[in-house]
């Protein structure tokens, strides 16, 4: 199978990516090539120009200070795997991408930019309030993980903007994450993934952050299951309540196909939030 | 557009002009005739147009030739030495790790990259490594049996 022609660039820093996005209209910047590649061979995209990121060497790697860990927009899945300072939900999640290969050249930039809604990390962010630091022709800016997918393989990047690093707070005493994940059997894409980050303090919740996604058009906050959390005693039967309201959250555009239909999903998707919760409050210790 | 580039393949420099659109596999296969990476379903789902690219097994068909430049390749045609077979392409042999023997390099390499980073990883682990190299034929159980007998061998030969 071969992708329709195409001409192709290579930037070597991000302004150099930022002025052939102006210059080509409609071109599309590749990274991983692990989502672009297969839709253009499949035909569901012609971009007629790819411009290739992979060499700047300012977007690759992650580096850490006190409050916050920065992930270069270039940086493998693998990678993010292996790194033990980063919090579990994020490792976890990362380690369950696909396979091997995919782990191996996929990136954390594509993935979150193109936005599938099967994909594991933008729950992921949601979940850890990440900001998503982009350049573009007017400089840089930021976006919260919560305003960041805008819809069905949609962000708000701008066509001549790309994102150049993920910024999630460190991992700190007292809190616990954690990912659950539904796998598509044969791809092991995100039927429905559930991150939680639990801040306890004495027994009790302080803080909820959970997200749901692969069931939704896009990754979702559970604000109804978080409100349930916070300021109170974490029991078991608390978990289970509060993964319950996840009902409230999931709005009534949800995906179903033929190997979970939309019914199915709504019916076992509190039990995803509920293991997601359980192992986050286990970690908080 | 056409590109010349440097490519680096079982320890051999190439220079080449290729076109910027061609995939890696494409490359190997159509112009340096190596056709043990194989095209089965061109999406990233089957594993067998597995390649090893500075030791990490990637999917040869979901990257442009362009972006292998100047790195460090390895194919099943490189495993051998010298005329005799790897002890992982020895262990396949030994253990009929393959019917038609489609998947077989796919399988071989991500075994070499599995070994190399876990020389001692427990049959889930292998199981969970090998997830993204598919067998039509449904040699699963021989090929675990096949990555088993390679591990003990190249153990040994490590004295691990
Ligand atoms: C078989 C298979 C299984 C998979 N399983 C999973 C899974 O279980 N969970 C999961 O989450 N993912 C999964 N993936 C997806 C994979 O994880 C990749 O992360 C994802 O395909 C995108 O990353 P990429 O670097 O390959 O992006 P590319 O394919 O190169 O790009 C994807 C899109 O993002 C844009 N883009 C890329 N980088 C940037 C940037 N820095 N700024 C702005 N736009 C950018 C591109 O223009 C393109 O539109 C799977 C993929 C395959 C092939
Ligand atoms: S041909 Fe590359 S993964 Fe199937
Ligand atoms: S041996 Fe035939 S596909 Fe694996």
């Amino acid at each position: 199978m071969y992708p329709p022609k195409f001409d192709y660039y290579r930037a070597n820093s991000v302004d150099e990516a930022v002025s052939l996005l102006q210059e080509h209209n409609g071109a599309k910047l590749i990274a991983g090539g692990h989502s672009l590649l297969p839709l253009m061979k499949l035909r569901l995209a012609d971009p007629g120009a790819l411009i290739d990121i992979g060499r700047i060497a300012s977007l690759q790697g992650i580096s850490h200070d006190d409050e916050t860990s920065r992930i270069g927009a270039l940086t493998v899945h693998a990678a993010v795997e292996r790194d033990s300072q980063l919090p579990r939900v994020l490792t976890e999640a990362a380690g369950w991408i696909g396979d091997p290969q995919v782990r191996n050249r996929g990136t954390v930039g594509g993935n979150v930019a193109h936005a599938d809604p099967a994909s594991d990390l933008p729950t992921v962010f949601m979940a850890l309030g990440a900001i998503f630091e982009m350049a573009g022709p007017g400089g840089s800016r930021q976006v919260d993980a919560d305003d960041f997918c805008t819809g069905l393989f949609m962000t708000d990047l701008n066509p001549d903007e790309l994102l150049t690093t993920v910024v999630i707070p460190r991992a700190k005493n007292g809190v616990g994450s954690a990912y659950a994940k539904m796998f598509n059997p044969a791809s092991r894409y995100a039927m429905i993934g559930a991150a939680a980050v639990l801040s306890v303090e004495g027994g009790a919740c302080r803080e909820a952050h959970v997200a749901v996604g692969g069931l939704t058009p896009k990754a979702t906050r559970a604000r109804s299951v978080e409100s349930a959390l916070e300021g109170q005693q974490l029991s078991e039967g608390l978990i289970k309540e509060a993964a319950a309201q996840i009902q409230n959250d999931l709005g009534d555009d949800l995906i179903g196909d033929i190997h979970a239909s939309v019914e199915y999903r709504r019916q076992v998707v509190p039990t995803f939030v509920q293991q997601a919760l359980e192992k986050a409050w286990q970690r908080a210790g | 557009m056409n590109e010349t580039l440097r490519l680096r393949v079982n320890g051999q420099d190439f220079e080449l002009q290729v076109r910027t659109h061609h995939t890696l596999l494409q490359v190997l296969r159509d112009q340096l005739k190596l056709f043990g990476a194989r095209e089965g379903c061109g999406v990233g789902m089957c594993g067998a147009c597995t390649v090893l690219l500075d030791g990490q097994a990637v999917s040869s068909c979901l990257m442009l030739a362009a972006q292998a430049a100047d790195k460090e390749l390895l194919t099943v045609e490189g495993l051998a030495e010298n005329g005799r077979l790897h002890p992982i392409q020895q262990a396949y042999v030994e253990c009929s790790g393959y019917q038609c023997s489609f998947c077989t390099p796919g399988f071989i390499l991500t075994t070499l990259a599995l070994l190399e980073e876990n020389p001692h990883a427990s049959e889930e682990e292998i199981r969970d490594y090998l997830a993204g190299n598919l067998c039509r034929c449904g040699s699963y159980v021989k090929i675990l049996k096949s990555v088993k007998l390679a591990q003990q061998q190249m153990l040994v030969s490590k004295n691990l």
